[in-house]
């Protein structure tokens, strides 16, 4: 639609504008914090122009033994969010596309029973069932464990019911031609769907992968031992301190460091995406 | 290459349906077999329980005197196009091809060979390292075609290839499939539901209707001698009129007229009367004729269709420009010319007389 009202577009500009400075406010104070000392941000607001202790906060974060109190250093944190989030991206992609594979493309008993099952597990966010999930987990001995912390987190259905819809979509066709040209099940699979569905993948990466490194909730539960806390927790944890002062400085920095992961995976799969999608739409 | 011989299959469906019905076909060797019927007749069931695509409910199918019922399609020694193709996207012309060959252990050095000499055939050399997205339709079509070409397969099996393609595009590539078909002389099943396409591409043609076969016969045969109304209605453009008539002696009344058959007719009393378009002429003064008030015409340029009434049936005449047309028209016929068929399930009556010009191809209008 070419529209030519300049008062329109004024006033959608407007609300663009507004809308992202409400959104960009507090990683924007957030940042403006971590460059200050602890003395400018304990004597009353928070200034909004940059200070001069950038290099000194951020390499203290970075390098200090402890980040605070009885936790482990920064960087043995951010490695554990980083192991975490890693595994449930990969773990819950390579179950869900398997189980994806098997539900649209073969004929077993209870198919249908088994797709709902996986189904309504969607209807139950992880917060309603972490009881439950907690005790068998304990039960099986996870506690304080990589399987612990990651597994629960894999099993879900999103992933699933997606690439279920996408296998819809491909034509039956696609499997006969495959089916004539000799390939098996497992070679249409790795050789037709997965390329295929590449551009897929590369979207849950970057769901999942967020999905993981804010998980805050299971890993508190699941892990007592400081050895496997994640930066979530971590920083939950300096802002908790019994008596003393709350390191503010030393919190926003670490905050600030712990979003450019996610920010830095967006822009990298992003190009991928695109990457994808021209070479699929010559 | 080989022979296919199809005994007595049936598909079934769950519920009782069957939607092929004990057909029985037995092609040659290099034959080329064209499957042709309305939507819904069963002719692209048919053709995928031979690639084994979908499964034989009964009845016995065999390539090459090996009966492969229970065989996968790639043990089949088959190769199938597909109606949309069905290329792989992510692969380039070259991988598509050569995807079947890889799949079987062919070495990388006859792979390439292979392709290459399939993709000369073809004329598709110069888009080898392309995606399929990047080609036209017919460019598609011809890598299809290729897929199927470098297996060196005992059949090919088409599922409607062309209907995908406009309508230039598809005379072209009919005549290319044929010729291509002549030269590996590889046996050749296509299902279509186009007549036309049918009767141009086909050794012989096997009409289907409901699951069962209405008639098998090369394509002039049918032509001139239909096996059933259905046939006579479905193969030929214009379709052949047909019309009520009664039988007496040597007589056939039709509405008003009354056409002297000059010899005895095969049955008696009411038939239903086939005439082709192009069989009617202008009647000469003082002989025997059809009066048919003039509808509306059809100008076609080489011919017009006219379209008319005799009594209160519809009737289409396809005569030369040349002729004027009024209100009212005189129509003959050679009587030699005439279809009978049974008013009571739609089967011929008497033998079909092929003109002895037979052998020349058709003249189709379009």
């Amino acid at each position: 639609m070419v529209e030519n009202r300049p008062f329109l577009t004024f006033l959608t500009h407007a609300f663009l504008i507004l809308g992202f400075a409400v959104v960009a406010l507090p990683v924007y104070v957030a940042i403006i914090a971590s460059t200050h000392d602890i003395a400018t941000l304990m004597s009353g607001p928070v200034p909004l122009l940059p200070g001069s202790h950038l290099i000194e906060n951020y390499s203290m974060i970075l390098t200090s033994a402890s980040a605070a109190n009885g936790l482990p250093n920064y960087s043995h944190m951010a490695l554990n969010s980083l192991i975490m989030a890693v595994a449930i991206t990969v773990g819950k992609i390579s179950i869900s596309i398997l189980s994806a594979f098997a539900i649209v493309y073969f004929r077993f008993p209870f198919r249908q029973l088994a797709f709902w099952i996986i189904f309504v597990t969607l209807m139950l966010p992880v917060e309603v069932r972490i009881m439950p999930t907690y005790k068998i987990v304990a039960d099986l001995g996870m506690l304080n464990s990589w399987a612990g912390l990651t597994i629960p987190l894999i099993a879900s259905a999103t992933a699933t019911f997606l690439f279920r819809q996408f296998f819809m979509t491909v034509p039956d066709e696609m499997l006969e031609a495959a089916r004539v040209d000799g390939a098996g099940p497992m070679k249409f699979f790795r050789d037709i769907l997965l390329p295929l569905s590449r551009t897929n993948i590369g979207a849950l990466c970057v769901i999942l992968f967020i999905y993981g490194w804010v998980q805050y909730l299971w890993p508190l539960l699941v892990t007592t031992d400081p050895g496997y806390y994640t930066l979530m927790m971590g920083m939950k944890r300096m802002v908790t301190v019994q008596d003393g002062v709350i390191q503010w400085q030393l919190v926003m920095a670490g905050s600030v460091l712990a979003m450019l992961p996610p920010i830095l995976i967006v822009i990298f799969m992003q190009r991928l995406f695109i990457r994808g999608l021209t070479e699929t739409e010559k | 290459m080989a022979g296919i011989k199809i005994a007595g299959v049936s598909k079934i469906y769950a519920g009782g349906v069957k939607a092929v019905n004990s057909v029985s076909i037995d092609i040659a060797d290099g034959e080329f077999i064209v499957l042709v019927g309305p939507s819904g007749c069963g002719k692209s069931t048919l053709l995928r329980m031979i690639a084994g695509l979908e499964g034989i409910s009964d009845g016995e199918v065999s390539i090459g005197g090996r009966v492969v019922n229970r065989m996968e399609p790639a043990e089949r020694d088959i190769a199938m196009v597909f109606q949309n193709y069905a290329l792989y996207p992510h692969m380039t012309v070259y991988q598509n091809l050569a995807y079947g060959l890889r799949n079987r252990g062919t070495p990388k050095a006859e792979i390439d060979a292979r392709v290459a000499e399939a993709a000369r055939m073809l004329e598709i050399t110069q888009y080898l390292e392309r995606k399929p997205r990047a080609l036209s339709g017919g460019q598609r079509q011809r890598v299809a075609m290729g897929r199927a070409i470098v297996r060196k397969p005992a059949a090919f099996l088409f599922d409607e290839p062309l209907s995908n393609l406009d309508a230039k595009l598809r005379v072209s590539m009919r005549g290319e499939i044929k010729r291509l078909q002549r030269r590996l002389g590889t046996t050749s099943i296509y299902v279509t539901h186009d007549q036309l396409e049918a009767m141009t591409l086909a050794d012989r043609l096997v009409v289907l209707n409901g699951g069962r076969i209405e008639q098998i016969g090369s394509p002039l045969e049918v032509y001139h001698a239909p096996a059933s109304t259905f046939v006579a209605s479905f193969i030929g453009s214009p379709a052949m009129n047909l019309v009520s008539g009664e039988l007496h002696g040597n007589r056939l009344a039709i509405g008003p007229a009354v056409i002297e058959l000059g010899a005895q007719a095969p049955a008696s009393g009411p038939v239903t009367v086939g005439i082709r378009a192009e069989d009617l002429r202008l009647a000469r003064d003082g002989e025997a004729a059809l009066p048919l008030n003039v509808d509306y015409v059809e100008e076609l340029g080489a011919q017009r269709l006219v379209h008319g009434q005799v009594g209160d049936q519809m009737l289409t005449v396809a005569l030369s420009p040349a002729i004027a047309i009024g209100e009212q028209l005189s129509l003959a016929i050679d009587p030699a010319r005439l279809h009978f068929f049974a008013v009571d399930g739609g089967r011929r009556i008497g033998e079909g007389s092929v003109p002895a010009h037979a052998s020349a191809p058709v003249a189709q209008p379009v």
